[in-house]
């Protein structure tokens, strides 16, 4: 996984609640085995007006014009301003592949459904939490100033304004490790082989039908 | 020092190790597999040169993308090459790894939260993942139980483990007894319309209460099942004589002194008197009605009596602009009864409502009656092949075909359109699965999400019904 460094970049809003995996990457791209290559289909129902299929050349599709992600300004976004419970349904990472894949590396919401806030520290997508009330000033921010960028700051857990106005969030410090050394989980766990070895020892003698196969 | 919920004994029997900051590796007993989030999972593991860890640990069965038509070509079958591919890589992956797969053409086939409990592969007191966020079925089990993204899944295959933090304890607690025409998908969509689909975010569920204590346990699956609907990661209830009843005898479940054994550890799989929740909500079993949604997200559900809110009304702008949303989407208006929307489409299935039960409560609806002449395709999907199998047993495969429905092979059907059973653009379907969000049925397509005994009965209507009338 690549290191999370500090960037600048575009902020794209997208003004719903509840926005569910369903419609970050609908069913039929999951039939892939691969993990890259969802980003031309990310949002597929709500950017194109024909119904995408998996292995299509996108490029020619006609578009959703009012689409946010299909307006000029938002072009380039590398930051997602949502909406409450962002991410809800289905635990499939395709949706935060999709979002990488597209460009976005940080998600900004009042609140985010578990599993998919969960996915996205695992592919280096940063969510950030932040109250409503902030999170609605984002958005009238965004919508009024035409190229509006904010600075993440990981490292120092802030957001920086165009205005230099800055916001702090909180991040759980062992995945903001993670995030800023690029390390891989399993890695990391599997320093730990000989505790798991110990405690699978026990379990076998203490519940040996879990071990039934 | 209060005593512990459920959730809290399960968690502390788990843990391999925390951090200070209270991260810790929880040692994962049961995983189960599916073709369509585990791929890129084993692709991970061969980059890495990494084995599995405990390969008797996983089980593996396709379900997605499998057709319910003709399956006697096996994975040919699947007319959709890029389908096939999946599934075939899910054989070649379970293969090379030595893990056990129920593939297409056996019995014991079907969708994995079916097949888990149907097997005993998911055990009282157990950590169960999938790569599939209706996981939380296990929990009716006692088990816990949720679902991970296909990282998670490669890091149990390669560890064993999971890292987690501890959820917050949420109760969920009904009284009362039910009415009659009034099941389990009633009270959970009921469940998700008071606390809202972001209600048990960071947290595990317990549902408690004599409406879980007198459910069976195929009515506790399909509560726990909806848990990821309300938020929640994680939904339990308790073990008591009709879980250990359920186990007992199934092909992985323990035999001899191991049973009595694990019967004995099992008795405390519930939360003590004295345990503190985080959260407590209350509900009124007795007041519960038959349940429809109307809109795109799980908790736009009615009582089947009820009337489709007016945004107008609606203080809120977020709140009004998503119900717009949902009206336009829906092709519905304002102040409709639930009773003028038409059905065009019935699909009984899914994990959430494919088991010998629901067939059964189904049935007795549709005795003797027909498909109404209005309804373009009406689908009977069972979970498994023993679902399948037992059902015909017991003729009730007959009564469906005798009714109008298709009765077909075991998938995930038409929950999800990744096969070839998709909801057309603007059709209305009677859905006993678990989301109703755009698109998911197939594109453009309009779900409402209803009980087993509410989808037979709009389909003998061609309407939405109140089932109360037709028993």
């Amino acid at each position: 996984m690549d290191k999370f460094i500090k960037f600048s970049a575009i902020v794209a809003p997208m003004d719903r609640a509840n926005v569910d995996t369903d419609a970050i990457i609908p069913k039929q791209f999951l039939k892939s085995i691969k993990r890259s290559g969802f980003g031309p289909n990310l949002f597929d129902e709500w950017r194109y007006e024909d119904v995408g299929e998996p292995g299509q050349d996108c490029s020619n599709r006609p578009l959703r014009k009012d689409f946010v992600l299909n307006q000029p300004r938002y072009q380039g976004a590398k930051i997602l301003l949502a909406r409450e419970n962002f991410g809800c349904g289905s635990s499939r990472e395709h949706a935060p592949w999709a979002l990488k894949d597209y460009g976005f590396d940080v998600v900004i919401a009042p609140s985010f459904a578990d599993i998919f806030f969960n996915n996205s520290f695992k592919n280096g997508i940063l969510p950030i939490v932040l109250d409503e009330q902030v999170v609605d000033k984002l958005f009238e921010e965004v919508f009024a100033q035409e190229g509006y960028e904010l600075t993440v700051d990981l490292e120092a857990q802030k957001l920086v304004k165009p205005n230099g106005e800055a916001i702090e969030f909180e991040v759980d410090s062992f995945r903001r490790h993670c995030l800023l050394n690029g390390l891989d989980d399993i890695g990391l766990t599997l320093q730990h082989a000989d505790e798991i070895r110990s405690y699978e020892e026990k379990r076998r003698q203490t519940s040996p039908w879990m071990f039934n196969a | 020092m209060p005593g512990k919920t459920l959730y809290d004994k399960l968690w502390d029997a788990h843990v391999v190790r925390q951090e200070e900051d209270g991260t810790a590796l929880i040692y994962i007993d049961r995983q189960l597999l599916h073709e369509v989030t585990s791929p890129q999972a084993f692709e991970g593991l061969r980059l890495a040169s990494r084995k599995p860890w405990r390969v008797d640990a996983n089980l593996a069965t396709p379900d997605h993308n499998v057709p319910t038509t003709d399956l006697s070509g096996g994975v040919d079958s699947i007319v959709d090459p890029v389908s096939r591919i999946q599934v075939q890589t899910l054989g070649m992956n379970t293969k090379e790894f030595g893990i056990t797969e129920f593939g297409m053409g056996d019995p014991r086939q079907g969708i994995v939260h079916v097949v888990g409990p149907e097997e005993g592969a998911t055990l009282p007191g157990m950590t169960v993942v999938c790569g599939d966020s209706h996981t939380a079925t296990h929990g009716a089990l006692g088990a816990l139980a949720h679902g991970i993204g296909t990282s998670e899944v490669e890091h149990v295959m390669a560890t064993q483990c999971l890292i987690q933090k501890k959820m917050k304890n949420m109760l969920v607690k009904v009284d009362g007894e039910l009415q009659a025409g009034v099941g389990p998908k009633d009270v959970v969509l009921a469940i998700i319309g008071a606390i809202g689909t972001a209600g048990g975010n960071g947290c595990a569920i317990e549902f408690g209460g004599q409406v879980f204590r007198d459910m069976s346990v195929e009515g506790r699956m399909t509560v726990c099942n909806m848990a990821i609907e309300a938020g929640a990661r994680v939904g339990l209830v308790a073990v008591d004589e009709k879980t250990i009843e359920y186990v007992k005898g199934r092909p992985f479940a323990p035999t001899a002194e191991q049973w009595d054994a694990a019967v004995e550890a099992w008795q405390d799989l519930k939360s003590d008197d004295d345990a503190v929740f985080d959260k407590v909500v209350e509900i009124d079993g007795s007041k519960i009605q038959p349940q429809v949604s109307w809109g795109t997200s799980p908790e736009m559900v009615l009582d089947v009596n009820g009337r489709i809110p007016d945004p107008a009304k609606e203080a809120d702008s977020v709140k009004a602009g998503g119900i717009q949303r949902a009206l336009d989407y829906m092709g519905l208006q304002a102040d409709m009864a639930i009773s003028e929307i038409p059905v065009d489409y019935v699909f009984i299935g899914s994990c959430t409502n494919s088991r010998i039960e629901d067939f059964r409560a189904a049935a007795e609806v549709l005795k003797g009656k027909k498909v109404a002449a209005t309804v373009e395709q009406a689908l009977a999907v069972p979970g498994s092949g023993l679902v399948k199998l037992q059902a015909e047993k017991e003729g009730l495969d007959k009564i469906f075909i005798e009714a109008g429905f298709e009765w077909r092979n075991p998938g995930c059907s038409m929950c999800l359109a990744m096969n070839a059973d998709k909801l057309p653009t603007g059709k209305h379907c009677a859905s006993t699965s678990n989301r109703n969000f755009e698109g998911r049925q197939g594109a453009g397509g309009r779900t409402h999400l209803v009980s087993p005994q509410m989808a037979a009965a709009a389909a003998v209507a061609g309407h939405f019904v109140d089932v109360r009338d037709y028993l």
